[in-house]
């Protein structure tokens, strides 16, 4: 493959900075941190909630559960497209565009239908991930990598949700 | 200092995103089609790595685990939901953060959905609490727990699976 990495070499790599990470925060801190990243939203977006209303995140169950407020996994997410962006820049990769190529192809090039296609997506996965304990990181990756029962069953279920509708909206065209 | 290593983590982690070619639309939507599985590869193999050393650094007594309680139900539906998610916005929960990174930006408009769905969740907790939660809820379990066999020995033989799964694949040129 031309400028950039085998998936392979990509995946063992995360494989080894779960490994690394889940070693030093435990070492340093007493608590593990496996990689994982939906709680990060639910932590965000009670912050901002609670610039609003106090009140309401405070005597919310959910919200006193996850916390709020910025800690390790909301530095984690934050750190993610600072990564990428610099990835891209040095690779010669960046490129802003609002509609992906493959979206186009099925629903055109408007950005605001792709903009309220990503919305509903977004809050799609935040929801279901959060309902589902986790995401293809903390289910996925650190959840299936700890053996862990719950993983196998959610995983099965990102599949069984994902496969027949994308297949609907995308159809099967080979690249 | 844990925020800061936090921050680190996930830099180092969108830069193997970027580089292994995880943070774009079609990559994400070639393998929901069954056409492209550069994602599923990536996941695979990360696993195979994490389980063989996260297996090893507990078995050593160098980590706990940190396990995900089971409760099938809202394993599933929650999985479901996801997976519906998945296929209109074609990134996943770090992946849309990353894309926004390599300049794709509808990633924006990803987040957003999925902020405004965390709060959401948040304040309809109680209902799924009463309902879905108490359907087939095992708590946190392993499954070296369910089988009575060392965890090390699990991961070793899951990951040997994963790797014939890996093998098959590019046997059959996916």
């Amino acid at each position: 493959m031309r400028n950039g990495w085998s998936p392979y070499l990509g995946g063992a790599l995360t494989g080894l900075l779960l490994v690394a990470s889940v070693l030093v925060t435990y070492q340093l801190f007493g608590h593990p941190r496996y990689l994982g990243t939906s709680t990060a939203y639910v932590r965000v977006s009670g912050m901002i909630e609670k610039a609003v209303s106090p009140q309401r995140v405070a005597e919310n169950e959910y919200y006193r559960k996850e916390g709020t407020g910025i800690d390790w996994k909301v530095m984690l997410v934050l750190g993610v497209p600072l990564g990428a962006l610099l990835a891209a820049l040095r690779n010669g990769e960046f490129r802003l565009r609002w509609v992906p190529e493959r979206w186009t192809r099925c629903f055109g090039n408007s950005p605001l239908v792709r903009a309220v296609g990503a919305f509903i997506g977004g809050f799609l996965i935040i929801y279901g991930a959060r309902l589902a304990g986790g995401c293809p990181s903390g289910h996925g990756l650190s959840g299936m990598s700890q053996l862990a029962v719950s993983a196998f069953f959610v995983v099965t279920g990102f599949f069984a949700g994902g496969i027949p509708l994308a297949l609907i909206l995308y159809g099967r065209e080979r690249r | 200092m844990e925020l800061l290593i936090g921050l680190i983590t996930g830099i180092i982690w969108g830069y193997i995103f970027q580089r292994a070619r995880i943070l774009r639309f079609e990559k994400h939507i070639g393998l929901l089609t069954l056409t492209d599985l550069t994602v599923l590869k990536f996941l695979l193999s990360g696993v195979i790595v994490g389980a063989i050393g996260i297996q090893l650094l507990t078995t050593l007594g160098l980590a706990p685990y940190h396990l995900k309680p089971t409760f099938i139900a809202a394993n599933l539906v929650g999985g479901v939901i996801y997976g519906l998610g998945w296929a209109v916005l074609g990134y996943c929960p770090g992946t849309a953060p990353g894309a926004i990174g390599e300049g794709s930006l509808d990633g924006i408009f990803g987040v957003l959905g999925g902020l405004v769905g965390a709060a959401t969740f948040a304040h309809t907790y109680p209902f799924w609490k009463k309902t879905l939660y108490g359907i087939g809820a095992y708590g946190k379990i392993s499954l070296p727990m369910v089988l009575h066999l060392p965890p090390l020995l699990v991961g070793v033989i899951f990951a040997g699976a994963l790797l014939a799964f890996i093998a098959f694949l590019e046997k059959m040129g996916w």
